[in-house]
């Protein structure tokens, strides 16, 4: 029990990492990952959802009669949403302000229907958590890898809330920023590429 | 008039929905391979982003903001465009069977097509008034159709390409949708 427990939480972050292997959610993924900060904040309230909405369905999941699960579904993540949207505009409104029109949208992100569709709805609540939680930080790691990427070769420096921690012109002396990585068409060759070097490593 | 055509020159290729916006995307890659299905896909979103913008506007202004609860918009426009989409598919099924035969199974497929909410969403965020809603959110979704088009066009070609192992699939995909989005990028200092 214990393993499987494990295995569940782990898989999250390599066999199953979103959006990698699992090709979902990938319009915040190209959408707000032009900082690192972006990426980790949207990565987190990914989780919080995604956590919340499989504990929930998993409790319920032999109340919601199979016909309108979909609606069910729908209806749960959209309240975690919005408690989400009112929480950031309180606490983080900055953060709030720049992931904008992708907080609301966290609803439809395919992620999270999806796991409670293929997991949530089928698992105890237990497993539910640890598979949400693993799949939510797999896919803030994802984020926050991508942001680093876009960030260091678009702008030169990495800073996570107002703290440059790396410096890419101090390190190489006469750096240009390449600044094609942050705008639109950066994001989908970044990730193509990112996506292709790990076609590579985890070739079987 | 001058305003409406800046606005759709705007919405169509400058701020392209799928390219500069990245809403819509999962569909964008899934519907792709074949242009059959995407214009199936296309011709849907077209559909029901002209009315799912025009019912969430009028539901965010004569409900929402009235009764004040604009802090359960979220809610409330998932469930009027999921509802839209079921009533949408009974009335296509019941009355032009033969529409419905073309579009069939894209219609459930877009209710979780973040393209329409994010859409519905920008109306309001941009306080669009109701003429304009109506005409930014179908030059929204002819920008999706228009790059959802352009791209399966190059992905049928891309089938007959020798790909190197590693970029295969879903890869490519992201590379080419990169190009693409390059030259939709051209657009920029338009409007």
């Amino acid at each position: 029990m214990a393993k499987s427990l494990a295995h569940e939480f782990f898989k999250g972050f390599w066999q199953e990492i979103p959006p990698f292997r699992l090709v979902l959610g990938i319009c915040p993924m190209l959408g707000v990952t032009t900082k690192i900060q972006f990426g980790i904040g949207m990565g987190i309230a990914t989780t919080f959802v995604l956590v919340c909405s499989n504990i929930l369905i998993s409790m319920l999941r032999n109340l919601i009669p199979s016909k309108v699960r979909i609606a069910c579904f729908i209806i749960i993540v959209a309240t975690f949403v919005t408690v989400v949207e009112l929480m950031m505009q309180a606490f983080t409104y900055g953060l709030f302000k720049q992931l904008g029109v992708f907080i609301p949208l966290i609803v439809v992100n395919c992620i999270v229907l999806g796991r409670a569709e293929a997991f949530a709805c089928k698992n105890s609540v237990i497993m539910s958590t640890a598979d949400g939680l693993g799949i939510g930080l797999g896919y803030t790691l994802s984020l926050a890898a991508i942001g680093s990427v876009r960030e260091l070769l678009g702008a030169g420096t990495l800073t996570v809330w107002g703290d440059p921690i790396l410096n890419l012109s101090s390190i190489f002396p006469g750096f240009e920023p390449f600044v094609f990585t942050v705008q639109a068409p950066g994001a989908f060759m970044i990730l193509g590429l990112m996506l292709c070097a790990m076609n590579m490593v985890g070739k079987k | 008039m001058g305003d409406y055509i800046v606005l759709i020159i705007s919405c169509i290729f400058v701020n392209n929905i799928l390219l500069a916006q990245f809403l819509g995307n999962c569909p964008f890659f899934g519907t792709s391979k074949k242009m059959e299905t995407a214009i199936g896909m296309g011709m849907a979103v077209v559909f029901v982003l002209v009315l799912g913008g025009a019912m969430t506007w009028l539901t965010y202004e004569y409900l929402l903001v009235p009764l004040k609860l604009v802090y359960l918009r979220t809610i409330v426009f998932i469930l009027v465009i999921a509802g839209l989409v079921q009533f949408v598919e009974m009335f296509l099924k019941k009355n032009m069977p033969a529409l419905y035969a073309g579009l069939g199974i894209f219609l459930p497929l877009i209710t979780t097509n973040c393209a329409v909410l994010g859409a519905c969403v920008i109306n309001i965020d941009k306080e669009y008034n109701f003429m304009q809603a109506l005409v930014a959110s179908f030059a929204f979704a002819a920008g999706f159709g228009l790059a959802l088009v352009l791209f399966a066009g190059i992905r049928e070609r891309i089938l007959l390409a020798r790909v190197p192992k590693p970029l295969q699939d879903t890869s490519i995909a992201l590379i080419t949708a990169g190009i693409l989005s390059l030259s939709f990028f051209a657009f920029k200092g338009m409007a």
